[in-house]
């Protein structure tokens, strides 16, 4: 297992590579793209900031869950930090397991907790030249940061 | 017998994302008085003007999440961290 952050692309060939097993019937993975919009305005670019030393602690908390939860073999995850363009894997999740639902069950939980837990931050540089911390999901304060 | 004086610790902090740009700093050292995490955001917030409330946030400290009531000593290294926003 392992989560890690990285400034440059995340190598997601070799990390599936590594993952390879011949006791694992199967592998789901997730990537969260840099996509080109976000609350109806066009995205330029993003960039990730984060608070590596906790980011990777609370990571590897999330992975250790869920390989208690359920029944899988593997789960490694890597996260950009940086200024990333469009199309560029921003995070990525991949989990082998014997059977198939676990590993999708798996690889939602750690995704949907990374989003939630892991204090990593996106400001999202817009095509109107403004740019934003985007907010929390879960609260619905006005941070102010227009 | 005279009030004793309030216990001044020497702490760290550092600052990420939108409260790094509203702080205009990355990190200071400084004294406080506050016994408490949750005492040091309201001075901070009072201080530098911050907007976001406590509800919003959490805290860390050496590295770690802590409770709101934790009590500061000196030297410890403190985080008041934004709603996040990964992935």
């Amino acid at each position: 297992m392992s989560f890690d952050l990285t400034s440059g692309p995340i190598a997601v060939d070799i990390i599936r590579q590594g993952m390879m097993s011949q006791d694992c019937g199967g592998f789901v993975a997730f990537e969260g793209w840099v996509r080109d919009y976000n609350d109806g305005k066009a995205v330029l670019r993003l960039e990730y900031e984060a608070y590596a030393e906790l980011a990777i602690l609370e990571g590897h908390r999330i992975i250790n869950e869920a390989l208690e939860q359920f029944p899988v073999k593997d789960i490694r995850s890597v996260h950009r930090v940086g200024l990333l363009d469009l199309k560029e894997v921003a995070v990525w999740v991949g989990v082998t397991a014997i059977h198939r639902e676990e590993a999708f069950d798996a690889c939602r939980y750690v995704i949907n907790e990374i989003k939630s837990r892991v204090p990593i931050w996106k400001k999202e540089f817009f095509a109107d030249g403004t740019t934003d911390w985007t907010r929390c999901q879960n609260c619905s304060g006005d941070l102010g940061n227009k | 017998m005279s009030p004793s004086e309030p216990i001044v610790r020497q702490v760290r902090l550092r600052y990420f994302a939108v409260l790094r740009e509203r702080a205009g700093i990355s990190s200071e050292e400084r004294e406080t008085i506050s016994t408490t995490v949750e005492e040091l955001y309201d001075e901070i917030k009072e201080e530098k003007g911050l907007d976001l409330e406590k509800k919003f946030i959490r805290i860390a400290c050496n590295g770690d999440f802590v409770d709101f009531n934790y009590s500061l000593s000196d030297g410890d290294e403190v985080v008041f961290i934004p709603p996040v926003a990964g992935g």
